[in-house]
Formats: C-alpha cells, sequence, structure tokens
C-alpha cells in the first residue's frame, strides 16, 4: 500500500515510464490542474513521449476581448457599481481595466461570491449593482441561484453581465483539430463535479478519445494521467473519474436543475477560439430583466486583442507560454499584456510563476 | 479560478445557509447547490456556495488504481 502523496507521485511516474512507448500528446483542460502542474514540477517527472499541454481552463482568460469591454463601458457609468471576482480587476480590454477604471473614478468592488454581490445591491438601493458573471459550470450555478433570490427577493437594482460559459462543446471543437492531434483529456475535476460523466462521452464515441477527470493535488493528477496513458494501451476509450469523491457520474442535478431553470444552451465567443456553437449559457426570457446588457442597452462591439498578444494560441493549445514572444518579457504578471498572465490560474502566469526550468 | 475548498458544516443558519469550517477557518456559505444539508457533511465549497458533498467511502476505487500503479512501477528496471 503506498499511502504518501509524494510516494504516489513517484510510483505513478515510475508506471509511467513502463507505459509510455509512443508519442503521447493530452490536454489538461481546467485552469487549477495548469496551476498545480506548474507549482509541484510534474512534467519533470513525465517520461520522453509524453506530453500535457494546457487548455482554455481559465474562465477569465477565455473571456472574449467584446466581453471585456462590455463590463468595462458598463462600469463608465455613474450609477453602476460593478461586481467582480478579483481575477477580473487586471484584464487588460481594448483601452484600460477594470483597476485602472477604478483608479479613474469607477465604482468597482471585489466580491468572493455572486452573493455577495447581490447583498452589496440589497446596501445601495440607490446604484445599480452588475456582477461580472463569470466562469464554467462549476461557477455558474451559484449566479443562477443568486439571481432566482433576486428575483424572489424583488431585488430591482442587480443585474448580471453575463460571461458564463460551457465546457463540453469547446473540447470537441479541440478534439477535432486534426493540427493539434490529441491523445486524450485530463478533464476539469469541479466542472464535473457539477455535470457528470455524461456530457463528454462524445469525446470517445465520436473522436475515440479517453477522457479521465482528475482531482487537483499532484497525486491525483498522476492517477488521472495513468488512467489515460493506460486507456491508450489498452486501446480502448471512454470517460473515467479518478476523483470519485467529488464527481458522481451523474453530476450534482440540484446544480444543474438551477442552470436549467435560469439558463438556455447558447453560442458564445472564446478568445483564441472564435464563435462555438452550444458553449455559452443565456438568461431564459423570464430573466431578461437582470440581463445587464438588456438593462443597459448595450452590445459586446468587435473588439481588438492586444498587439503581439498570442493568449489566443495559448488557450487553443497551439503553442505554449514559451512559444509568445512576449512572455517573460514585456509580459509578467506585474505588466501583464494578455488575461493569461493576469489570472493567477491562467497559463502564462503559472508558467512564469513555477515553470522556467519546464520549458517544453 | 474552478478551486473549491473542502470544509465541515458546523452550523445550518437557514434554508440555504450554514457555517462551514476548513481548518481553524468558519466562513458562511450557501447551501443552495446540495440537497438537505446537514450539520457534519463534508462539502467541496467553490465562490462561497458549496457544490457537492464529499463522499469518502468511493475512495476504494482509487485504492485498487494505486495498487495497480505500484504494481506497474515495479516493473520498471532503475539505473
Amino acid at each position: 500500500m503506498i499511502d504518501l502523496p509524494r510516494e504516489r507521485v513517484l510510483a505513478a511516474a515510475s508506471a509511467l515510464r513502463s507505459l509510455v512507448d509512443r508519442p503521447l500528446k493530452f490536454m489538461e483542460v481546467c485552469g487549477t490542474h495548469t496551476v498545480s502542474i506548474y507549482r509541484s514540477g510534474l512534467r519533470a517527472l513525465f517520461p520522453e513521449g509524453l506530453s500535457l499541454i494546457s487548455g482554455p481552463g481559465c474562465p477569465v482568460c477565455v473571456t472574449a476581448q467584446e466581453e471585456i469591454d462590455s463590463l468595462l463601458r458598463l462600469s463608465e457609468r455613474k450609477d453602476i457599481i460593478i461586481a467582480t471576482y478579483g481575477d477580473m480587476l487586471r484584464v487588460p480590454g481594448s483601452s484600460t481595466s477594470l483597476a485602472e477604471a477604478r483608479a479613474h473614478g469607477a465604482s468597482v468592488r471585489v466580491v468572493l461570491s455572486a452573493a455577495e454581490a447581490l447583498q452589496l445591491a440589497r446596501e445601495t438601493p440607490d446604484r445599480e449593482v452588475v456582477f461580472a458573471g463569470v466562469g464554467f459550470e462549476t461557477t455558474a450555478p451559484a449566479t443562477a441561484a443568486v439571481l432566482l433570490q433576486a428575483s424572489r427577493e424583488k431585488v430591482r437594482n442587480f443585474a448580471v453581465l453575463n460571461l458564463h460559459k460551457t465546457v463540453p462543446a469547446v473540447l470537441e471543437v479541440l478534439a477535432a483539430d486534426s493540427e493539434l492531434s490529441l491523445d486524450g483529456f485530463l478533464l476539469p475535476g469541479h466542472v464535473s463535479t457539477i455535470l457528470g460523466l455524461r456530457p463528454y462521452g462524445p469525446l470517445p464515441e465520436k473522436y475515440g478519445l479517453p477522457c479521465v477527470v482528475a482531482g487537483f493535488e499532484p497525486d491525483q493528477i498522476m492517477a488521472g494521467i495513468t488512467l489515460l496513458v493506460l486507456q491508450k494501451r489498452r486501446g480502448i476509450s471512454g470517460v473515467q473519474s479518478a476523483y470519485p469523491e467529488a464527481v458522481r457520474p451523474t453530476g450534482n442535478r440540484k446544480a444543474k436543475r438551477l442552470l436549467e431553470t435560469v439558463f438556455e444552451e447558447a453560442d458564445s465567443i472564446w478568445r483564441g477560439l472564435g464563435q462555438i456553437p452550444r458553449s455559452g449559457l443565456k438568461f431564459k426570457a423570464a430573466f431578461s430583466a437582470y440581463d445587464a446588457r438588456v438593462r443597459f442597452g448595450i452590445s459586446d462591439l468587435p473588439a481588438r486583442e492586444p498587439a503581439g498578444c498570442r493568449c489566443g494560441d495559448v488557450l487553443a493549445g497551439r503553442i505554449q507560454p514559451f512559444g509568445c514572444p512576449l512572455f517573460a518579457n514585456r509580459c509578467t504578471p506585474e505588466t501583464p499584456v494578455g488575461p493569461c498572465m493576469v489570472s493567477s490560474e491562467g497559463s502564462c502566469s503559472a508558467a512564469y510563476r513555477y515553470g522556467r526550468g519546464d520549458r517544453l | 479560478m474552478c478551486l473549491a475548498v473542502p470544509h465541515t458544516l458546523v452550523e445550518i443558519t437557514g434554508p440555504n445557509t450554514a457555517i462551514g469550517r476548513a481548518g481553524t477557518i468558519e466562513v458562511e456559505i450557501r447551501t443552495d447547490l446540495i440537497e438537505n444539508a446537514s450539520l457534519g457533511d463534508r462539502v467541496l465549497v467553490h465562490a462561497g456556495f458549496a457544490i457537492e458533498r464529499l463522499q469518502p467511502e468511493e475512495a476504494s476505487e482509487i485504492d485498487a488504481l494505486w495498487e495497480e500503479i505500484r504494481a506497474l512501477s515495479g516493473t520498471v528496471q532503475h539505473d
């Protein structure tokens, strides 16, 4: 029996050395995985031939430039307080960021949950509070719960700028990318807590790709990668969970019901990947009164991404952070050019902070 | 962003609220997303909301995987 996480990591590294006999390229889809992998230096333990590339798993990073700009335009209005998770604060829009807008007088508050944003609306009845609803399936149910509460309690000065995106459809786009030529996906742990395993079915069924949900500790990630390699070795592909304590096969039904009550599937624009059908959420008509785009009459306008920034290519797995000419050069966590260097879960930020000996 | 931290529910404060403890820290969390939140539940908390009740009994599946990994690791010749 192996008990210590460190022993488990080393045992898995040793098992991988015996299992990997040809080039294998997997993608980790979750930003929290990306950070954990860089921070723990797992790549240094991989045998030759095994590579793990980061995907579009940082919600702030995949938020399209035009969506960031919409948020910034709302922040210019004196009657609006923007309530946002802290990660959005320094993301550069076409001309400024929320942090800069705040320095110039905009009302921007960092909240730790959607519930705090609603509380802020109750405490400031003379202002409109717009919550920047960013995040994947892990986060969107909280937005849904709070929106239902606002509706129930008739809080009229609360609205959501809906930036939520959903994961399975974008994985199909990446699975079909012949240049990327992936061998499988390390699936996100907590998105899968909500979704369960079934929504990933097309990845093995249509594209023959092994998929494994993993937890976030280094040993849990190594277990997930080992399962991916075992599927390849055995010539099978399916969706497996190496994180059963947090992921039921059917997901979190209550959270999914909340999502279905408030949202419906919609197309969404992803930085680096463009418009992807069924990869976003929009409010059902009954909740449009809480839709900030409707209430304040704005729509996302075409926007320019920062010159030279290759976040889009990083998010799509086309290059690794070190492949961007701006990386650690003009673009650092102190002077970020693109969102992947801003967000604590961005691949570039993780590579900068932890991965200097880890060039790919 | 999809970071979630295990908490133990130490007080149920309302139909959709509870106090969760992680280490020595106690925070108010929302329980809208889980069924029948109860005292003593171990839950994963993300952005202020409990997103799932942790299921320790399921860990045995993973123990079997680690046994397999250990067996495989023994097949490698080390320098």
